[in-house]
């Protein structure tokens, strides 16, 4: 048996009277149907950060010029179809609080914590499914209210993604009314999300795993889960209290924020970025974690230094609460800070560095097989790396000076948040989709996609490096004003024509993930060979998991192992003639 | 088109673009080991019939030296960027004879105070220009910056130069130009509709040329 | 008939005819209310408004010949006080209503300035706000009783800003941001009686019914003067103001 606190019979399958659709599908509490309802909320958000994107970079490479369809929007954001300055920088700090707080976030935690947790480490459910149910539909209702900010009066929030105050909290400083409120409200709602799912993740973790499924046989993909969920738990309350501060400056009258009346412009960058620096590791750890399933399952051989994997994740988790600063360098903080800051953030690259050459040493000798998964974590491999290479220039504080608040920043963030964590998740997405809806997700149609979005993908961020080094600043909304960027302004050109392609590109997966749901092939147990308990369930999986809990006799990552005989991969869960049942992970209470 | 940092014109800009030549070029061996690497194995050893992967756990002393040689690396990276660090934003950095010059920035405008011939700030003779900064070369200047209403940030590309106005405090910022001149600053954050505007130009005079404005400007300005 | 006879039925007739409709002009006149007009004048010394530098916007120097001033301040040649904005503060039928023109007050904004620099406006109307300058401004109403709104125009306007407002408030500073030395001045009233000074210095309101009303000139440096002005029937009336200098 499981553990402790689990009543639930010992079988899966159907242990409720048959269901109405609504109980089944839209308020759930099995862990899977709730991943693939963030799944499905959570792209149309990706699609909605799109969009926005697109309008971003058509007023940076045709400034001044008519968006095409322009004409649709209302007059307080267009005039004669040109993007405003009040509704450019509307859209500059929307598509970031989509992308980060609602597409990747929620892909990579509200999905897959919440799908692969409970299966890859023998369970039937979350600890607790109620809570879990919740924590979809307050996302699902934060979502809506972010939403709502396009249409109040006087528009959405604008202050950026990161809200810097003390123009956040003045309305007559930056236009923005009910908007800011909406955003603020939005984000202590969606941090309730967090906190709950997170809450659920690591009680998961720590009490319901399956009899012989210790810690170091966990998949790297559970552990990352499991980091990031201790990570969310702790960040996101601080984001939360820092928004209630900006709300109360904005509507009741204080001013924690803004020295007209005492307050400190600074606290709100150390409150956001103390969340915030975290935060970018929530975004990456689950996607390093679920790559390195993949690369070891496409390489067909363990993954490489399984525990500096683990030390590396624990590492940066740990260091991540201690480099917010780097964030802040020019910001009129002490500059000794500066100089301890810069200490922290140079080290955070190492475990970074450790994980790259253990992807790297699983494919060496490997026997590599390019499914789409396989191409898409490669690609996170080779994006990730410059993504994190470029972070060493900004960690060396007078390179800082130069290019902070420049589109040098931009690249490297989208490098590690596009080239990282969204290459993961198309590495992940059909990795798990037959898991998910017992079919296939087209091969053919994802290598082209693969290789469409990686080709257009560094056409359009790489240059960003180049106009950063040249000054161009941050959510300006127009380059052409400045002498200095007039020479550069082909490269913006250059980059929204690339931008274009690259969303275009996009319909092909939005085509492969919606047309397979129904005419996909019929997927096998297991796909890809893989040794995961997820995999020794049919597809997609039952309600309730495993009829009878699952023993696991070995590692993840049994691949080509001498024991496995002819077939090159060896499940967790199957025994052998020299293997012993294990004893409980976690014993029951009264023995 | 331009695709490398923008002329250098001040001081920091040697040690600056020096260290990010050296960062691109330790990052560049970094990344060209990792890209061919990925490239060779993905081809050596792809999947061919009758091939097997080689079954290993790993290698603790490629794990050593995997670690040792980044994070020594980045050790010696952080010791010569603070030296630089310390030198450009640290408490005492800003030189005893810099030329103070006040700069109050606000929605959309920069407001450039000058003190006039007497060279003292809060004086009589003092002045105020918008969106124009105008400084002798090869003579440390210290710019205290203040802000009427929301963070902006200060920025001259060719300087290197960056430092956030913030309302709530006053941060001194300093420079030498060595390059005469015109040049741009640029506000380098998010302050509200009008911050892609907020642009001022930048003069770096010879001495003489800068006294004989100052006399100018005193005596009623120019047009 | 007697020649003297008809002569005198005729000239009563034209005379019939000319009284008649003098008393009928007069009933209209009666109708259509008097008039209060006057002269702001100036007296002390007159101050010398500051040059503005507008170098760092190229577009928006070039429209000037000799370089413009800050309108703070206008004296004209006569000895009076330009921009000052004169209007009937009370005195007006409790509950009286007055129908809102179609036609909208236009604010441009040329040159880098504001055109015109004091305006009024009633509650209800339409205040088209257009662009002739090819980059950004921005206008800030700062108001208190109204809501207060900041739009921007990126460039020469296609078509204008349109705001209305629903409260009477005298009077909302208007701003531009991008360019500091930019501002102007909106009354906004419930009424028609208003009018702003012109380069010579004089104002008009006409159409008053009968009654005693407190008129009130403002200035955006010296500051509010009032004044007791009683009309009746047709009969226009004159009233000055003097602001010093300080």
């Amino acid at each position: 048996m499981t553990s402790v606190a689990h009543a639930a019979p010992a079988h899966g399958g159907a242990h409720h009277a048959p269901m109405s659709f609504w109980r089944k599908y839209i308020f759930s509490t099995d862990h899977k149907i709730i991943g693939i309802q963030f799944l499905f909320v959570s792209l149309f958000f990706l699609l909605l950060g799109g969009l926005l994107a697109m309008q971003i970079r058509w007023q940076l490479g045709f400034p001044g010029q008519p968006l095409p369809g322009g004409g649709i929007l209302p007059e307080s954001m267009t005039s004669g179809g040109v993007i405003l300055p009040e509704y450019y920088i509307q859209l500059v700090t929307m598509h970031g609080t989509f992308m980060v707080f609602f597409a990747i976030m929620p892909l990579l935690m509200g999905v897959y914590a919440n799908f692969l947790i409970p299966l890859k480490i023998g369970t039937h459910d979350m600890a607790f499914p109620r809570l879990n149910m919740w924590s979809f539909w307050l996302a699902f209702t934060a979502g809506l209210i972010m939403l709502a900010g396009f249409f109040v009066p006087d528009g959405a929030a604008r202050a950026g993604w990161t809200m810097y105050a003390p123009l956040s909290a003045r309305p007559d400083l930056s236009g923005a009314t009910y908007g800011q409120i909406l955003w603020c409200i939005s984000i202590v709602v969606l941090g309730l999300s967090s906190v709950l799912g997170s809450v659920n993740y690591i009680t998961t973790v720590i009490n319901h795993r399956a009899p012989g499924m210790t810690w170091f046989r966990m998949p790297l993909s559970v552990w990352a889960l499991f980091i990031t969920a201790i990570l969310a738990v702790l960040a996101l309350p601080v984001l939360q209290g820092a928004a209630i501060m900006l709300l109360f400056d904005q509507t009741i009258g204080t001013h924690f924020f803004d020295p007209i009346a005492g307050g400190q412009a600074l606290l709100w960058q150390h409150l956001f970025w103390f969340f915030g620096h975290p935060e970018v590791y929530i975004l990456i750890l689950p996607a390093m974690g679920m790559v390195s399933d993949i690369i070891a399952n496409g390489s067909r051989k363990p993954i490489f230094g399984y525990h500096s994997m683990v030390f590396a994740i624990v590492g940066i988790a740990f260091l991540g609460w201690i480099v917010w600063g780097h964030h802040m360098f020019m910001s009129g903080m002490n500059p000794t800070l500066g100089s301890t800051f810069m200490v922290s953030t140079l080290l955070i690259s190492v475990p970074s560095a450790i994980k790259v050459f253990n992807w790297l040493g699983t494919m060496w000798r490997g026997n590599l097989r390019f499914t789409v998964p396989m191409l898409n974590a490669v690609g996170f491999v080779s994006m990730f790396t410059i993504g994190g290479l470029s972070g060493v220039f900004m960690a060396a504080t007078p390179v800082d000076m130069h290019i902070h608040d420049t589109y040098f920043i931009v690249a490297h963030l989208h490098y590690v948040l596009f080239g990282g964590s969204l290459f993961a998740l198309f590495a992940a997405i059909p990795y798990w989709y037959p898991k998910m809806f017992g079919r296939m997700m087209s091969e053919p149609i994802g290598k082209v996609h693969f290789f469409l979005t990686f080709i257009f993908y560094n056409m359009t961020f790489f240059p960003m490096h180049i106009i950063g080094m040249g000054g161009q600043m941050r959510r300006i909304y127009d380059p052409t004003i400045y002498d200095f960027l007039k020479p550069q302004q082909p490269l913006n050109v250059f980059i929204s024509l690339s931008a274009f392609a690259l969303f275009a590109v996009q319909i092909l997966f939005a085509i492969n993930f919606l047309w397979s749901l129904k005419f996909g092939k019929k997927a096998p147990q297991n796909p890809w060979e893989d040794n995961g308990l997820e995999w020794s369930l049919p597809n997609p999986a039952p309600h309730g998991n495993w009829e009878r809990t699952p023993n696991v006799y070995r590692g993840p990552y049994e691949f080509s192992s001498p024991e496995a005989g002819s077939a090159d991969f060896l499940p967790q869960n199957l025994k052998l003639p020299s293997d012993r049942d294990p004893v409980p992970a976690t014993l029951p209470a009264g023995h | 088109m331009h695709w490398w940092l923008p002329t250098a014109a001040s001081t920091f800009a040697g040690p600056i673009d020096g260290l990010f030549l050296a960062i691109l070029i330790i990052t560049g061996i970094a990344l060209v080991i990792v890209e061919v690497g990925l490239v060779w194995f993905s081809v050596k050893y792809r999947a061919r019939p009758g091939r097997k992967a080689f079954y290993t756990h790993g290698s603790t002393r490629a794990e050593v030296i995997w670690t040792s040689i980044p994070a020594v690396t980045v050790v010696a990276l952080g010791i010569v960027s603070n030296h630089y660090w310390v030198q450009i934003k640290g408490r005492d950095s800003v030189p005893p004879n810099a030329y103070g010059i006040g700069v109050h920035v606000k929605q959309f405008e920069w407001q450039i105070t000058y003190p006039g011939p007497d060279g003292k700030l809060g004086t009589g003779d003092d002045f105020t220009l918008r969106n124009q900064l105008h400084v002798p070369v090869d003579q440390p200047i210290v710019v205290h910056l203040t802000s009427e209403d929301v963070i902006h940030s200060f920025f001259i590309p060719q300087f290197r130069i960056k430092q956030d106005a913030v309302p709530g405090l006053t941060i001194n910022a300093w420079f030498q130009a060595t390059k005469t001149g015109e040049y741009e600053i640029g506000c380098a954050e998010l302050c509200g509709m009008g911050h892609y505007k907020m642009r001022a130009r930048v003069f770096v005079h010879t001495p003489e040329e800068f006294t004989a404005w100052m006399a100018q400007q005193a005596a009623g300005g120019t047009q | 008939m007697n020649r003297r006879l008809l002569g005198m039925i005729g000239g009563a007739v034209v005379l019939a005819v000319v009284a008649s409709s003098a008393a009928r002009q007069t009933a209209e006149a009666v109708q259509a209310g008097a008039t209060i007009s006057g002269k702001v004048k100036f007296t002390g010394v007159r101050p010398t408004n500051p040059k503005i530098d507008m170098s760092e916007e190229a577009a928006c120097k070039a429209k000037y010949p000799t370089a413009p001033t800050e309108e703070t301040v206008i004296v004209n040649a006569n000895g009076t006080l330009s921009n000052v904005f004169v209007y009937v503060k009370a005195g007006l039928p409790a509950g009286a209503t007055y129908p809102v023109p179609a036609t909208p007050v236009t604010l441009d904004q040329n040159g880098c300035r504001y055109h015109p620099h004091v305006l009024g406006i009633q509650v209800g109307q339409s205040l088209n706000i257009k662009n002739s300058d090819p980059l950004l401004h921005n206008i800030k109403a700062k108001a208190v009783k109204n809501r207060p709104f900041n739009v921007s125009q990126p460039n020469v306007s296609a078509t204008p800003t349109v705001r209305t407002f629903n409260a009477p408030e005298v009077m909302i500073p208007l701003e531009c941001n991008v360019h500091g030395w930019m501002n102007a001045w909106l009354g906004v009233l419930p009424h028609p009686f208003f009018a702003v000074t012109g380069a010579d210095g004089s104002f008009s309101i006409k159409g008053l019914p009968p009654g005693t009303y407190t008129i009130e000139a403002w200035h955006e440096k010296y500051g509010t003067q009032t004044a007791t002005v009683t009309v009746a029937g047709a009969a226009p009336k004159t009233q000055d103001f003097t602001f010093a200098a300080h």
